[in-house]
């Protein structure tokens, strides 16, 4: 077990809180970057989509893990930075810019639908998020001069230093570069008072509004953010899939955004990277799993949807922490071996809540 | 016109009248208890002050400004304070986390310099932290910064509520029941903490309290409360003598 003797405030507030961290980080940091050395074309491909995956999460995780806000509509701002990245590069716009223009178009559309759809809370805002989901599916079929509606929508290859795109290494170490960032800008905002007053309204709206935090305006911002984040991934989406439909980004891409934290471990941004690698390998998992099944279940179509479904069910039922709460729970049997109790995780009701304040 | 002023407060839920004209004025530096049976529209008269529940008529002045034209969130801006009833802490962040959310009013930045933790930003934190420990030591949490709120016994949880509800510096402070679900020992404690507030670090104390024998040590005024009504307020021997506030405890 490791012991931290603390002799100054920065050790709080540092990232890396002790040299173990930096090396483990490092170590798989630098794991990462040698990787298209090691591994062929297919298999980069996948790992640049976990990595899409992982930065969509983060995006979802600081709104429903850290804000306490369910999302059942983020496909969307998958979609809005899809198309405003794509529509832009089609427009001549360089790559950088427009990448940037594209996070702060879902930024600005997650805070306008971020103010009123935030007066509601619970099963509410998980409908009204539905609905904004559906609404915004149809106005990517709808609006053709933008998206090319139900025809689609090629998205351009930009070059950079001569390297195109199709260069699935390139794409890889964009994905890579895109995900550190997002992954310091979220520990960064999580860190700060920013991201205290997220966790503050998660837990207690009325405590939270009482030190002063507007609950209003940090939702919204919660959300907007949370688009941002969500927008960056659209974005790097775009490339990944190459031609854009409105159907992608369906209720069906918004449910496995969601599978993605609550399997990796709601509340935590470790979470996000586990979700990432398990939702990303899922199909392929499924893919597998079908040739050793009776074909009369192999054949059915639903099995997919099924799948997902059941998964998230049984996590929440037995291990509401996720993947990283599993993580945690391994790491402290090991290190108190062999006085590791279970109880260390049950959190203890002391008195039951009322509603009076 | 004194420190801080309660005026003519009525507060009506459908017919009822949780609250009818209750009007009681605080001096600065005083520890002001609000006793009262169950109902009586003691935690209704602090939501009002801390704006979750609107008013029907009245007025509330704290240090010359009108604290019904503020929304909930402007309050701890004024420097008004509160705990609550039934905890409302942050169960899922530790102590420290808690404390320095009552810092959150003092912070110097906006999410985009949180986003990059420019140097200001940490040099704000740095502050903000050496604020909170003081209010750590003054309260005897050192054992406790790092621990999730869901780990603590319940008496410690009441004392970080307390302790968050210090860290936002102000200059007036509510409690709500703050010896409920104490041991005896904690009581005392939490008496003598009680008169350090006010005579250390001069804050005005309005609080909610039970138990007589520890508001009577504690309270420089009572006013006591039944049925939304004001029953009598004054001193604690006039309070405990007063023959309206034993019919109202006691029955005839």
């Amino acid at each position: 077990m490791r012991f931290i003797f603390k002799t100054n405030y920065d050790q709080d507030i540092n990232i890396v809180r002790h040299n173990g961290d930096r090396i483990s980080y490092g170590l798989l940091v630098a794991a990462m970057i040698i990787m298209p050395f090691f591994i062929d074309d297919f298999y980069l491909g996948e790992l640049s989509y976990v990595f899409i995956l992982a930065i969509a999460g983060i995006g979802l995780m600081i709104l429903s893990g850290y804000t306490g806000l369910a999302s059942l509509g983020h496909a969307a701002f998958l979609g809005v930075g899809a198309y405003t990245h794509a529509f832009l590069l089609t427009n001549g716009i360089p790559f950088y810019y427009s990448i940037i223009i594209a996070v702060a178009v879902s930024f600005f559309v997650g805070a306008a639908i971020g103010f009123p759809i935030l007066r509601l809370t619970g099963m509410y805002l998980a409908i009204a998020t539905l609905a904004f989901g559906f609404i915004a599916e149809h106005v990517f079929i709808r609006w053709e001069h933008f998206t090319g509606g139900n025809r689609g929508m090629v998205v351009p290859t930009p070059e950079f230093a001569g390297i195109s795109f199709y260069d699935s290494a390139t794409f890889y170490y964009v994905c890579l570069i895109a995900l550190i960032l997002s992954m310091f800008a979220a520990i960064n905002i999580l860190r700060s008072p920013t991201g205290r007053a997220f966790v503050a309204i998660r837990d207690s709206e009325i405590a939270a509004q009482s030190l002063g935090v507007n609950i209003g305006r940090y939702k919204a911002l919660s959300f907007a953010i949370s688009a941002g984040f969500t927008g960056l991934a659209g974005a790097l989406l775009a490339h990944y899939i190459g031609y854009l439909a409105p159907d992608i980004f369906n209720i069906f891409l918004s449910l496995t955004l969601l599978l993605l934290i609550v399997v990796g471990g709601m509340g935590s941004l470790h979470g996000t990277i586990y979700g990432a690698i398990f939702v990303g390998s899922l199909p392929q998992m499924i893919a597998i799993g079908r040739d050793y099944l009776p074909s009369s279940i192999a054949s059915q179509p639903g099995l997919e949807p099924l799948l997902f479904g059941l998964i998230l069910v049984l996590f929440i039922l037995y291990e509401p922490l996720g993947i990283y709460g599993r993580w945690l729970k391994i790491k402290l049997f090991f290190e108190m071996f062999p006085t590791y109790k279970k109880q260390t995780f049950k959190k203890q009701k002391t008195f039951t809540k009322s509603d009076r304040v | 016109m004194s420190y801080f002023d309660v005026n003519n407060i009525t507060v009506a839920f459908g017919g009822v009248k949780a609250l009818n004209d209750v009007s009681f004025s605080v001096d600065q530096n005083e520890i002001f208890t609000i006793i009262g049976p169950n109902g009586a529209g003691k935690s209704t008269l602090f939501n009002v002050i801390s704006r979750i529940y609107q008013p029907n008529n009245g007025n509330v002045v704290f240090d010359g400004k009108d604290v019904l034209n503020l929304k909930a969130h402007q309050i701890s801006q004024i420097g008004i304070a509160r705990t609550f009833q039934n905890l409302e802490l942050f169960e899922n962040a530790t102590v420290l986390q808690n404390l320095l959310l009552g810092r959150h009013i003092y912070k110097k930045s906006n999410f985009l310099s949180d986003m990059f933790f420019l140097n200001h930003v940490k040099k704000s934190e740095r502050e903000q932290r050496l604020k909170v420990e003081e209010i750590i030591d003054f309260l005897d949490l050192q054992h406790y910064r790092d621990t999730p709120i869901h780990g603590l016994p319940y008496g410690v949880r009441k004392n970080v509520e307390l302790a968050r509800a210090l860290s936002t510096d102000p200059k007036l402070l509510l409690l709500d029941e703050p010896s409920s679900g104490l041991t005896n020992e904690e009581t005392i404690d939490l008496g003598f903490w009680i008169k350090d507030i006010k005579n250390l670090l001069n804050i005005t104390v309005v609080m909610i309290e039970h138990d007589m024998s520890f508001v009577n040590k504690v309270s420089d005024r009572i006013l006591a409360l039944n049925y939304g009504q004001v029953l009598a307020e004054g001193l604690p021997e006039e309070i405990q003598s007063n023959s309206e506030v034993k019919k109202a405890y006691m029955g005839e």
